[in-house]
């Protein structure tokens, strides 16, 4: 499809077992702010089976119309009737712009919707927006965010891009807003060739990183094993949970979902406190957008500092536990 | 049993730096390597083969010198190669790339199991992988961190945001693999002596039988406009002093203030 015969923003509501993903929503915010730009309506677009109360979610978050996409064939994500669906949609309404999440199902499925439509799309942006000449422009990292690159697809369509959870805020719910739905019974047939055999689910309890609002971080600086639970310690008296940079997954002392940084999460918390972290740009990519930034290392030069609201130039081992006394006494 | 790999070369470096006068990758003094994940899919591959029989062909994209990726693969183990070069490749998009990487695979034909690294550590698209399953119209499971044959179909374990699953793809299928799924192997000197016996092969368009106008810039929808080295915001940093107790005070004062406390 060429630029002239296609208009709209497209939002891919991603849902799994009927709950929508986050970026579904922070995707329609973002939608919106295009729309300033170009004037062009944003729809959600939503597949699967017995999900109609989720309309009214996209609705109040952004969507100007939604497209439902209904069948029972449709209510488990699988890559091959997914993008025939989706396929299909792009070829009846054209819309101009697509945007997914950057989830695993959204990086699984935009490359082949991509590929039978045979346009561009972009991987893992961190910003959308307009050029100088109004042209779309999608910013995603290179070589583990030490670069950033501009894309913009010219002339096919629609321009298609995946866009990084947590980079956008989740917008403000309008309980009054409406949409337009337009519903498709969609007949497609079940992928008989692929198969989820078991599904588990996360060990509920623990808070992931992306979504904590508090988090300590520890880094290359951290002496040994031992001194994580130091910094346990001190994310749990302030409320955070514990994450890191990717020396400590590599020493085997935290796991990689708790990596913050390029290769992995992104995270966007009110309070961030760097211990031992010198700042490499992969990481800092990765924390870039926390409201407030702490920083404790030895090293007064650490990139970390440039990027600090508050910084301490100390040994962690001698501070931290000062810190944490200190905290002890005055909730006592 | 058949199997693909794809492997790609990439720069030996994740702290690229632009060239300030002319903007474009200063790739002096940067070594080419294997792209790491694809040493982890050479490695699921060859233990496959050892486990199932079968043969395992590894192929990359890319200017001539790409053929040392290729010898790398031969020297794990891989029993033959395939380089696809060509002037009309060059400055392909990733469905520019994956069009050429499909073609390689129906000139091949016959494949049960094609397999990729998940991402590429220069481009970090991931998207090569799904792009040449939806050419060549075949399942695929993405995010492998455990891979199997059982009678016929690929098994595998994937991590999604809401924990992890046991998928099955029937062959043939394609699988791309995360860095967990093993530890690649090194070649030993043995290998190395044998990968110079081994059959490589080294294809064009014409050969692959793939139309120019798919392949390279004019195959390529997408366009990189510009590369820049991200800038950080600077802030003033607020710096605590003192002694160790003093520093714990002011920093539990801000703590305080931030309402964490």
């Amino acid at each position: 499809m060429t630029k002239n015969e296609c208009s709209g923003i497209w939002v891919f509501a991603e849902q799994r077992g009927g709950r929508l993903d986050r970026t579904a929503l922070e995707l329609l915010g973002k939608a919106q702010e295009l729309k300033k730009n170009t004037g062009e309506e944003v729809t959600a677009v939503l597949l699967g089976s017995g999900v109609e109360a989720l309309a009214d979610t996209l609705a109040h978050h952004g969507a100007d119309r939604v497209i439902l996409a209904r069948s029972e064939n449709l209510k488990a994500y699988s890559a091959r009737p997914y993008q025939k669906v989706l396929t299909a949609m792009c070829e009846k309404y054209k819309p101009s712009i697509f945007v997914f999440g950057a989830t695993a199902q959204g990086r699984d499925l935009a490359p082949r919707v991509m590929c039978s439509l045979g346009t561009g799309l972009t991987a893992d942006a961190v910003d959308l927006g307009f050029d100088e000449e109004g042209a779309f422009v999608q910013t995603t990292p290179a070589f583990g965010g030490s670069l950033l690159a501009h894309i913009a697809i010219p002339e096919l369509r629609p321009q298609m891009v995946t866009v990084r959870a947590h980079v956008f805020d989740i917008p403000p719910e309008d309980p009054d807003r409406r949409a337009e739905v337009i519903l498709e019974d969609v007949s497609v047939e079940a992928d008989g060739d692929y198969e989820v055999m078991e599904a588990v689910e996360k060990v509920p309890g623990g808070v992931s990183i992306n979504s904590a609002d508090v988090l300590v971080a520890g880094g290359r600086g951290i002496k040994s094993e031992a001194d994580i639970a130091m910094l346990r310690e001190l994310a749990s008296l302030i409320g955070g949970e514990l994450a890191c940079s990717r020396p400590l997954v590599d020493e085997g002392w935290l796991a990689h979902e708790l990596q913050i940084g390029q290769s992995g999460t992104t995270v966007k918390p009110k309070f961030i406190l760097n211990v031992g972290i010198s700042g490499s740009v992969q990481y800092m990519v990765g924390m870039q957008k926390a409201q407030t930034i702490a920083t404790v290392n030895t090293y007064d030069r650490a990139d970390m500092f440039a990027i600090s609201h508050y910084g301490a130039v100390a040994d962690y081992s001698k501070l931290l536990p000062a810190v944490i006394a200190e905290i002890k006494r005055r909730k006592q | 049993m058949k199997i693909l790999v794809f492997v790609k070369q990439v720069p030996d470096t994740t702290d690229v730096k632009l060239d300030p006068k002319t903007g474009n990758l200063n790739r002096e003094g940067v070594e080419s390597i294997m792209n790491p994940l694809d040493a982890n899919a050479v490695e699921a591959a060859l233990r496959l083969k050892e486990k199932h029989g079968g043969t395992v062909t590894a192929i990359s994209m890319g200017p001539p010198q790409a053929e040392d990726v290729l010898k790398k693969a031969l020297a794990m183990g891989c029993d033959e190669s395939a380089l696809l070069s060509d002037r009309v490749f060059g400055g392909a998009d990733t469905l520019a790339t994956g069009y050429v990487l499909a073609k390689a695979a129906e000139k091949i034909g016959d494949y049960d199991l094609l397999i990729f690294g998940r991402h590429a550590s220069d481009g970090e698209t991931a998207q090569t992988g799904p792009i040449v399953a939806a050419f060549l119209g075949i399942p695929q499971i993405t995010l492998a961190e455990t891979l199997d044959i059982e009678d016929g179909w690929a098994v595998a374990t994937r991590s999604t945001e809401d924990g992890s699953e046991k998928v099955r793809a029937k062959l043939p299928a394609l699988v791309t693999v995360c860095g967990e799924i093993n530890e690649p192997r090194y070649a030993t000197p043995i290998n190395i002596m044998k990968a110079l016996k081994k059959p490589r092969m080294v294809w064009n368009h014409g050969e692959l039988d793939a139309d120019p106008a798919k392949c390279g810039i004019p195959g390529s929808p997408s366009v990189t406009k510009r590369l820049f080295e991200p800038e950080h915001e600077h802030v003033d940093t607020v710096l605590f002093n003192g002694d160790e107790e003093t520093m714990a005070k002011q920093f539990v004062d801000m703590l305080e203030a931030q309402h964490l406390i």
